[in-house]
């Protein structure tokens, strides 16, 4: 490439090519990246069961053939290895729900001194893992 | 007047949803997506087509399940729009209709289906 000379003499350079800094996985190259792109797709798994729970309802709606339709399909090993993956979803949801918690709410006072980050993680942790029990306990104890 | 907008609306709904989906999620998805067709923990009839019509004609469990499919929907479409930039995808209109259009597709399906089920 041959270089310009422009009006007062001054020699300049041909234009270099513009640089586009390489974006591809640029998530991967730091931790508190990685830990940012795995909380935001739990909504993924969220999506997929309120999709799911969309298509259930829908067949519960369309008579008692079409449920047990929608029953089989939950029985089929695709659904149970899908359910698996969004077990793992819920689970990742849960703790990083609860550990962003404390910078998306208001700051609590209580006392005159301001609840720590700790104890809100802590607290929204506990309940959910009490939510959760109550409602597995309460599921098996409605079939007897 | 400045006209309002309407990220308000979305944040709650992104809230809400991530707040009851947090509590719930785990639970719903043990107990419809493994314990049930798994036969584990649970019977395999535990949803069966009498119980869960009961439940979904009950005022509770309609709107339970109602809203848990929406505030469900609606965190999630919210969520993922957000993250669209973030993985190269250019969140334009197309991409927010698509988005926040899954949650309101659902939402319909719920209302409608909870509605012809009756009470």
């Amino acid at each position: 490439m041959q270089s310009k000379t422009t009006g007062n003499g001054v020699r300049r350079n041909p234009p270099h090519p513009p640089y586009v800094r390489p974006m591809a996985g640029w998530w991967a190259r730091n931790p508190f990246f990685v830990r940012y792109m795995v909380r935001e797709v739990t909504a993924v798994a969220v999506w997929v069961y309120a999709l799911v729970l969309s298509c259930g309802v829908l067949r519960l709606s369309q008579g008692e053939a079409a449920w047990n339709g929608w029953l089989s399909a939950m029985q089929s090993r695709a659904s149970i290895v899908l359910h698996l993956v969004l077990l793992l979803g819920m689970v990742l949801h849960v703790h990083s729900w609860f550990e962003i918690m404390p910078k998306t709410m208001a700051p609590i006072i209580v006392g005159g001194e301001r609840v720590s980050a700790q104890r809100i993680q802590r607290t929204g942790w506990t309940v959910a893992v009490v939510v959760t029990v109550a409602v597995l306990l309460l599921a098996v104890w409605s079939q007897s | 007047m400045k006209k309002r907008s309407n990220a308000p609306f979305f944040w709650l709904m992104f809230g809400a949803g991530g707040m009851l989906s947090a509590l719930f999620g785990t639970a719903l998805v043990l107990i419809t997506g493994l314990a049930t067709p798994l036969g584990i923990g649970l019977h395999s009839d535990f949803m069966a087509y009498p119980r869960v019509l009961a439940f979904a004609q009950n005022f509770i469990g309609k709107g339970f399940v109602f809203v848990v499919i929406t505030l469900f929907a609606w965190h999630a479409a919210h969520r993922i729009f957000h993250s669209l930039h973030d993985v190269g995808i250019h969140n334009g209109t197309v991409a927010k209709l698509l988005c926040y259009g899954s949650a309101f597709v659902m939402t319909c399906v719920a209302a409608y289906s909870l509605l012809c089920i009756g009470f």
